[in-house]
């Protein structure tokens, strides 16, 4: 029985590869959404659209500037502006409100985003072409290096937040307002001031997620869509506002996926995902690396 | 400002305070006074709302009826952050420090204010760590592996940090030995020594009388008695009535 | 199921038998002892205040008494029955009724609709079929319970439109709508006027004719008034018990309350 040489050794790996570059650029996505619960308690349903947003953003100035590099900065840090725009003006009244509220109103913000976006690119999709385009042979493929670098991109993103979280003042401040609300106010930290910070934060990550995927996928009005949904998976089963945790979580299920679409198609390896998020719920609730936080 | 002018200013003042915790009307019209530099006593039995008291002069909890002035302006509506950064420091009970951070971190908050140049951050820490030995040798463990006393030690020190007028300290000897209890009574008194006001809430009478210069008696949310702390002392009938059993 | 409710007045009823006895209760969260073999023992008819400072372990002791919490060990007899570590809704069947700190009333039905569903748990409970109005004797038992608590002319009231001290004097009228044997009061003037809590004083010392009361105060005035016995606790023991002069006489626990 030669079972070892009916196993597809070479796509496997070539999958792996895959499943590690969706899995960074997730892990970017999930990274800001989980922030944004982890401090402020907000689900924010929006986050899709902001990756959205960010993708046509950059699609626009690569056009006008023909600059990847610049598009992904101003998409970053316009779609940043943006989120502290919207964070100000309805998350922030809401504080201390039921979470519902919350819910509801960034649900009907990406509403509004999509019919937008709809309304004013359409629903063809565009394209954009990779800022890197060469190939190095990986067994019988040509691989895109650019792939690679998304994934090494993204990585150095996430380790830049780490970094900044650990050591700056207002990464201080922020872990300070995570822990106790109450008593970061009282040691005269700005908690609205943190809390709109970390929403531009998450949204620049969204929308710096959205460029970099543009040149693998295309961009369309509803492609947030997919990704928002895979992202609260992700964070589920690595831990709400656990931050490694959602790494660790986005390329498991990232590669679960890749692997799965060996086998089947990926519109169906999908699948992989829910189960993975069915098997956290009922056996480890608060996800892979959660504990119960008392606020 | 001249020395009448001075002590005719409050530092804090509280006047005619009622709140409520939903439809629960703890406060029944509390009024208050500060001195600067002064050390003022806050006692009662539990559940008369000293704690509430606290809290209303911080603003963490919203006062349905009444006015909190500080340095003769009203604060009554101004968000907690900005009344640490003008100098009213709160020290919790429970102490409620940072579990997750270090001592260094916890210190840190305190002073990464605007204005405070490097100098004065060195300073200050040097300040804290001369009355507070322990939490330097334990500047880098997490907050939340110290002792209840050491916990006790750096959240009056984070307070510090602040460089505060007045600190609103809530039951600082609660769950701590004879030994710590001392050392907090120290630390009173030598913030009194720095000019620093304290407004202390306290169930241990002999270390409030001894410690305070004024002295209120709180019973379900309303002054009951108010003197110098030197004309009570322990046996006498207003401290068994309020406080005894 | 119909309860046979035992109407002989406290002092006939078996008095050489306490109606709660408790052995050795400890209760451990982690390395720390809330509770540490307490012993305690309560007669039928009595009212017994539990004080003591923040922390001495009142609610804790309050809390495996009703169900609430499950200690570590130790035992709890409930007129002669073993009720240790059993849920609420059972200790709650057996005839421990409690009020809460905070109130735990249903705001949008009105203080009978309150009264009658509490006493709907302990009768009829699994007639499905019969219209809730239809059951006359919980409408009766109802009424009582709130005519008890002072609340009858506010029977059609929504919960929520009443004032603070109604609500917390409904709070004890829903647990004697569950005719209980031993009614478990925490801290029933709590947020309460001058004026309120008088009016609870003397609530509580009408309906205390009929049960045992366990009650904890902070209120001396009160507890002083009220008790017949009084037990101190202090760091998760019983410092000690006796009456309210005995207790006021006891150097040990004034030394408790003023840290001397």
């Amino acid at each position: 029985m030669d079972i070892l040489s009916s196993i597809p050794w070479e796509l496997l790996l070539i999958q792996t590869v895959n499943g590690i570059v969706t899995g960074m650029i997730l892990a970017l996505v999930a990274s800001g959404l989980t922030l944004i619960f982890g401090i402020m308690d907000v689900v924010n349903f929006a986050h899709g659209e902001l990756f959205m947003l960010g993708a046509y953003l950059g699609v626009i100035v690569v056009a006008t500037t023909g600059n990847f590099w610049i598009g992904l900065v101003v998409a970053a840090g316009v779609v940043a502006i943006l989120g502290a725009a919207l964070q100000v003006s309805t998350l922030r009244p809401l504080i201390g409100r039921d979470p519902l509220n919350t819910i509801l109103v960034t649900f009907g913000i990406s509403l509004i985003l999509q019919n937008y976006a709809l309304w004013q690119f359409g629903t063809v999709v565009r394209k954009v072409s990779e800022p890197i385009g060469s190939y190095f042979t990986l067994f019988y493929l040509q691989y895109p290096w650019y792939r690679i670098f998304v994934a090494g991109l993204a990585a150095a993103i996430i380790g830049a937040l780490y970094v900044f979280l650990k050591y700056s003042k207002f990464g201080v401040w922020i872990r300070a307002t995570t822990q106790d609300r109450t008593m970061a106010q009282a040691m005269g930290i700005p908690v609205p001031l943190v809390y709109t910070g970390v929403f531009a934060l998450g949204a620049g990550m969204a929308a710096a997620s959205g460029v970099l995927f543009a040149p693998l996928g295309g961009v369309a009005p509803t492609m947030g869509l997919d990704w928002v949904l895979k992202a609260f998976i992700v964070v589920v089963v690595g831990g709400m506002g656990n931050l490694g945790g959602s790494i660790v979580a986005a390329i498991l299920i990232s590669l679960l996926e890749a692997y799965a679409s060996i086998w089947v198609s990926p519109s169906q390896a999908v699948i992989v995902s829910f189960i993975a998020l069915i098997l956290t719920l009922l056996f480890k609730p608060t996800g892979l690396f959660g504990t119960t936080v008392t606020r | 400002m001249s020395a009448v002018a001075a002590s005719a200013t409050p530092l804090v003042q509280v006047e005619g305070l009622h709140t409520y915790y939903g439809k629960s009307h703890i406060l029944h019209g509390v009024s208050l006074t500060v001195q600067p530099g002064e050390v003022v006593g806050l006692l009662g039995r539990n559940g008369v709302g000293k704690s509430t008291t606290l809290k209303s002069i911080v603003g963490l909890v919203h006062a349905a009826q009444g006015q909190v002035l500080y340095e003769g302006r009203s604060v009554t509506s101004v968000p907690p952050h900005k009344l640490a950064q003008i100098g009213i420091a709160y020290v919790p009970e429970d102490r409620r420090i940072f579990r997750l951070l270090t001592v260094m971190e916890n210190l840190r908050v305190g002073f990464d204010r605007a204005g405070v140049t490097e100098q004065r951050k060195r300073e200050l820490l040097d300040k804290v760590f001369a009355y507070f030995p322990v939490l330097a040798d334990r500047r880098n463990q997490a907050g939340g592996t110290l002792s209840g006393g050491e916990q006790q030690m750096l959240a009056i020190a984070r307070a510090m940090m602040l460089e505060p007028k007045i600190i609103l300290l809530d039951e600082p000897t609660e769950g701590l030995m004879p030994r710590m209890v001392s050392q907090i009574r120290q630390i009173i008194e030598a913030l009194h020594r720095e000019g620093v006001a304290i407004l202390l809430v306290e169930q241990n009478v002999p270390l409030t009388l001894e410690t305070s210069q004024r002295v209120y008696i709180l019973e379900k949310g309303m002054v009951r008695h108010h003197c110098a702390s030197s004309e009570i002392h322990v046996d006498h009938d207003v401290i068994k009535q309020y406080l005894g059993v | 199921m119909d309860q046979a409710i035992d109407r002989r007045p406290p002092e006939n009823r078996g008095a050489l038998r306490p109606i709660l006895q408790i052995d050795k209760l400890t209760v451990r969260f982690g390395g720390l002892a809330a509770l540490s073999a307490v012993d305690f023992e309560l007669r039928p008819g009595e009212i017994r205040a539990v004080i003591g400072p923040n922390g001495a372990g009142k609610s804790t002791f309050f809390n495996c008494i009703t169900g609430v919490l499950r200690p570590t060990s130790g035992r709890i007899l409930f007129d002669g029955e073993d009720i240790t570590g059993l849920s609420a809704d059972r200790i709650s069947q057996k005839g421990i009724a409690r009020s809460y700190q905070i109130t735990n009333i249903m705001p949008n039905v009105t203080a009978l609709e309150n009264a009658r569903i509490a006493a709907q748990s302990r009768r009829h409970g699994w007639n499905f079929i019969r219209h809730r109005d239809s059951f006359t004797d919980l409408t009766e038992k109802a009424e009582q319970a709130l005519a008890a608590v002072g609340l009858l002319s506010k029977a059609y009231e929504f919960a929520a439109n009443l004032s603070h001290g109604e609500q917390r004097n409904l709070e004890i009228g829903i647990a004697l709508a569950t005719e209980p044997k031993l009614l478990c009061l925490d801290e029933p003037t709590a947020g309460m006027s001058a004026g309120e809590t008088n009016e609870t004083t003397a609530l509580v010392r009408r309906i205390a004719k009929d049960l045992t009361i366990l009650i904890v105060e902070h209120d001396m005035q009160l507890v002083m008034e009220l008790a017949s016995r009084i037990t101190v606790f202090n760091y998760g023991s019983v410092l000690a018990d006796g009456t309210p002069a005995e207790i006021q006489q006891n150097p040990r626990v004034q030394e408790v309350y003023l840290k001397t």
